[in-house]
């Protein structure tokens, strides 16, 4: 019963190279995650980053576009500042990713966090979120204008509701202040449901809510779209009838929202194309295109120097409204 | 109304199909574990199975996620009653008379009766939810930033006095808890406050962590400090006697179970409270309407009535705004708002009109998963108790590793573990020196909240203050809360002249 020896041998020598040539083979081709990896937001549960990032992991294993699971963590902490330095000191770690929102701009401008975007791998934007124009639908406002006019005749007395302070929100509420010379009293809330709620309620004058936030209260006819904060209209059925900024007011006027994807800084280039090439498969699916369109996103998947450009361009326009707004830590 | 209940009948038919039944029984019993560990509550439960939970229909899902709700209620009880350390926030205030009920080795009768209770009053929520979901939620959206000061004033007013002992002690426990909440960005100017510029204090200080710390920690600390092996709960033989005769004397206490379901309810329902609130709040009413409080943290069954039953309606409540507005009450409300959305769903006004059956089918399905999770819970009973078999020297180091667990899925980072243990020495200091933890933990779980209303509604009112007097729900719940807070004094006066003569 020895004598088989030297053929085991032999079977199990050449399983053994043509194992390490496969293996070599397919480093050449292409990296591929080898344990599970860690997805982290930086904002809460529920919210819309939360929600993104939780129907992507949800895709991934549902379509089987990656060989492992993506593991949903929240480090929501400091305005996300928790998250994105978590990633950053993930160095070299090609098994952390992060989803990010305007707060990759805004967090270290406002509270001097020892962050910046140029500290992670870029991998791809995946969507840009809309903001509106609200108000209630028993106020007497039909149109921007109207509300504009209204808000200058009693200035400094209309209420704005948003999320948070120094974010998003309240950048919009400014740039509306310098736009049309307008003064209006911020009042912060902790998440965009309730901001619109609050907006139902009476308890504020206007809101410039995401889309998805406002839209069941929208479709109840409870508020009122005066105008998307854009320079093109929503393409989308029902969203397409509200008039852009310039249309309504012949202001040009726009904000979006980052969704945007980021690897921790210093990963080798095949594992950051392996993750702009799986982004791009998720882009692609029927369940995300059917999942913008009912989160009411600007669908914009980007990538390679554009994305950078972007954020470049994203990160200086923050800065610069932020300062006029004199809402940078000092 | 009967259109509701003809649409609750097809929900029921919805519900009631083997898989949906294993399903909901699985979630069920995911929850209870989930429930059991220290800081994984419903919402991390929840979270943690929204990728499976997307593989199967809208129906089945939502069944399972409303029995993972129902049985983490529970089981952050249990070990609450049995260890004094809570599985979750919401169950601290099950620990304060649960404890010592196990002490004198009356374990089971406080399971059964914490169970049950949960049951009653969810079942009771549940069908409020079938008929009044749409004025109630009408009625929450006035209620504006003043509104929302008011009620957490009543809440303090309701609370005082709840650790007992020294008045001088408990407020300042209770600023403590404040003070606590302070750390970390603020939510109106967004600057990073009392972080002395370090970065894991940017997070803040995270109730749960104070929680797991300073009751789980803290008693373990206490229990290898006076070497309570010899005290530890008592093993009592579980006779289905006293099971039952919990759930006969539940009867007597139906005035504070009225109290804790409406108040736990309604605090449900309002946009970012929740259930923590709401069991103290039911547990502060119930002693301060009792004949006899003083047999309160004692070991008295009507201590684990009114904060479960506080803490199951407002869980309840809490998915009310969900699913008539899209707003969530809670953070597990959140997650399930997210499940609702990925299988394209739109929470808000419209639900109940354009998808009746996935309204009605979760509505159903809290009812399956309410009747469920007290038939599993109770069976579950005597397996708990044989926990306390396992010896003390296992136990100890076993719920250690659980609360720094718990202590790092708050956040996923090791800093928030080290907050764990030293809240654990602050809640051995607290108890070394007789000042009461209670106070404390509420100042944590409310302030922040607090706090946010009251700059609101000053930055809404442009800083005059007449603004809570000037809206008659706020100035009637203002009133409340200065009766509650005058009480104790007059009752203090009046006893010491009966007294004194």
């Amino acid at each position: 019963m020895r004598r088989p020896g030297w053929m085991a041998a032999g079977v199990a020598w050449t399983l053994f190279l043509s194992a390490f040539l496969f293996s070599f083979g397919a480093a050449q081709a292409a990296w591929q995650p080898t344990k599970p990896v860690e997805f982290v937001i930086p904002a809460g549960t529920g919210g819309g980053a939360d929600l993104m990032a939780r129907f992507m992991s949800a895709m991934i294993q549902k379509n089987k576009l990656a060989p492992v699971n993506f593991l949903v963590v929240n480090k929501s902490g400091g305005a996300g500042a928790e998250g994105f330095l978590h990633v950053k000191s993930q160095k070299g770690n090609p098994h952390v990713i992060i989803i990010t929102l305007s707060n990759l701009f805004t967090t270290p401008i406002a509270t001097g966090v020892p962050f910046n975007w140029k500290d992670l791998t870029p991998i791809s934007m995946m969507a840009l979120d809309y903001f509106v124009l609200w108000v209630n639908t028993e106020s007497p406002y039909k149109t921007a204008p109207e509300y504009i006019a209204a808000v200058k005749a009693k200035s400094g007395t209309f209420k704005m509701a948003g999320t948070g302070a120094k974010q998003e929100d309240q950048i919009i509420t400014v740039q509306m202040e310098q736009n049309f010379g307008l003064k209006f009293i911020y009042v912060p809330f902790k998440g965009g449901g309730t901001v619109c709620a609050n907006l139902v309620g009476k308890h504020v004058d206007s809101t410039v809510n995401n889309p998805s936030e406002c839209r069941g209260h929208w479709q109840a006819k409870r508020v009122r779209p005066l105008a998307t904060i854009d320079t093109e209209r929503i393409k989308l059925p029902q969203w397409d009838t509200i008039p852009t900024m310039k249309e309504a007011t012949g202001k040009d006027m726009a904000y979006n929202m980052l969704r945007g994807i980021f690897a921790a800084p210093g990963i080798p280039k095949e594992a950051q194309e392996y993750y702009i090439g799986l982004m791009k498969r998720i882009s692609e699916t029927a369940d995300w295109k059917k999942y913008i369109t009912d989160s009411a996103l600007k669908g914009q998947f980007m990538t390679g120097p554009a994305y950078v450009k972007w954020l470049g361009e994203a990160e200086a326009l923050h800065r610069d409204l932020m300062t006029k707004a004199g809402l940078i830590k000092k | 109304m009967w259109e509701s209940l003809s649409d609750l009948a097809f929900g029921l038919s919805v519900a009631l199909t083997i898989p949906n039944l294993i399903a909901g029984a699985g979630g069920v019993i995911a929850g209870t574990v989930i429930g059991v560990i220290p800081a994984l509550g419903p919402t991390q439960g929840a979270a943690l199975f929204l990728p499976i939970i997307f593989k199967v229909p809208p129906e089945t899902g939502l069944i399972f996620l409303s029995g993972l709700y129902m049985g983490a209620i529970y089981g952050g009880s249990a070990t609450s009653i049995l260890f004094n350390i809570p599985g979750t926030p919401m169950a601290v205030a099950s620990a304060f008379d649960g404890y010592p009920m196990a002490l004198k080795g009356e374990a089971p009768r406080a399971l059964a009766g914490s169970a049950v209770s949960a049951f009653v009053a969810g079942t009771v929520c549940i069908v409020m939810f079938t008929f009044f979901a749409r004025p109630l939620a009408e009625y929450a959206l006035t209620w504006g930033p003043p509104e929302y000061f008011s009620v957490l004033i009543l809440a303090y007013g309701a609370l005082a006095g709840l650790g007992g002992g020294s008045v001088l002690k408990a407020i300042m426990a209770t600023l403590a808890g404040l003070i606590f909440t302070t750390v970390g960005i603020d939510i109106v100017t967004g600057t990073p406050r009392v972080t002395f510029g370090l970065v894991p204090l940017l997070a803040g200080i995270k109730f749960l962590v104070v929680v797991v710390g300073a009751f789980g920690v803290g008693e373990l600390l206490r229990a290898g400090e006076e070497n309570i092996m010899v005290k530890g709960a008592v093993m009592a033989r579980v006779s289905w006697r006293d099971v039952a005769g919990a759930v006969r004397e539940m009867a007597g206490y139906w005035k504070t179970f009225l109290r804790s379901t409406i108040t736990g309810f309604w605090i449900g329902v309002l946009p970012g409270t929740g259930a923590t609130p709401a069991s103290f709040v039911g547990y502060g009413l119930a002693k301060r309407f009792s004949k006899n409080p003083e047999k309160f943290g004692k070991g008295d069954l009507e201590g684990v009535v009114a904060p479960e039953s506080a803490a199951a309606s407002a869980e309840v409540g809490s998915l009310l705004p969900l699913v008539t507005l899209g707003i969530p009450g809670s953070p597990t409300a959140a997650v399930i708002l997210g499940a609702l959305m990925i299988w394209g769903l739109q929470p808000g006004p419209l639900l109940m009109k354009d998808h009746p059956e996935v309204v009605w089918g979760f509505i159903a399905s809290m009812y399956v998963a309410a009747v469920l999770s007290v038939v599993l819970n109770l069976f579950f009973i005597p397996l708990w108790t044989q926990i306390l078999r396992i010896p003390f020297t296992v136990q100890v180091p076993l719920i250690m590793l659980l609360c720094f667990i718990g202590g790092y899925t708050e956040n996923n980072t090791l800093p928030t573990m080290w907050m764990v243990l030293l809240f654990g020495l602050v809640g051995f200091l607290f108890k070394k020196l007789n000042y009461p933890l209670a106070p404390m933990v509420v100042g944590v779980v409310l302030g922040e909240d607090t706090e946010t209303a009251f700059r609101q509604s000053l930055i809404i009112s442009q800083g005059d203050f007449s603004i809570f007097l000037a809206r008659p729900t706020s100035l009637v719940l203002l009133l409340g809360a200065l009766a509650l807070f005058l009480y104790p004094v007059v009752k203090s006066y009046q006893e010491r002249r009966a007294r004194f003569g």
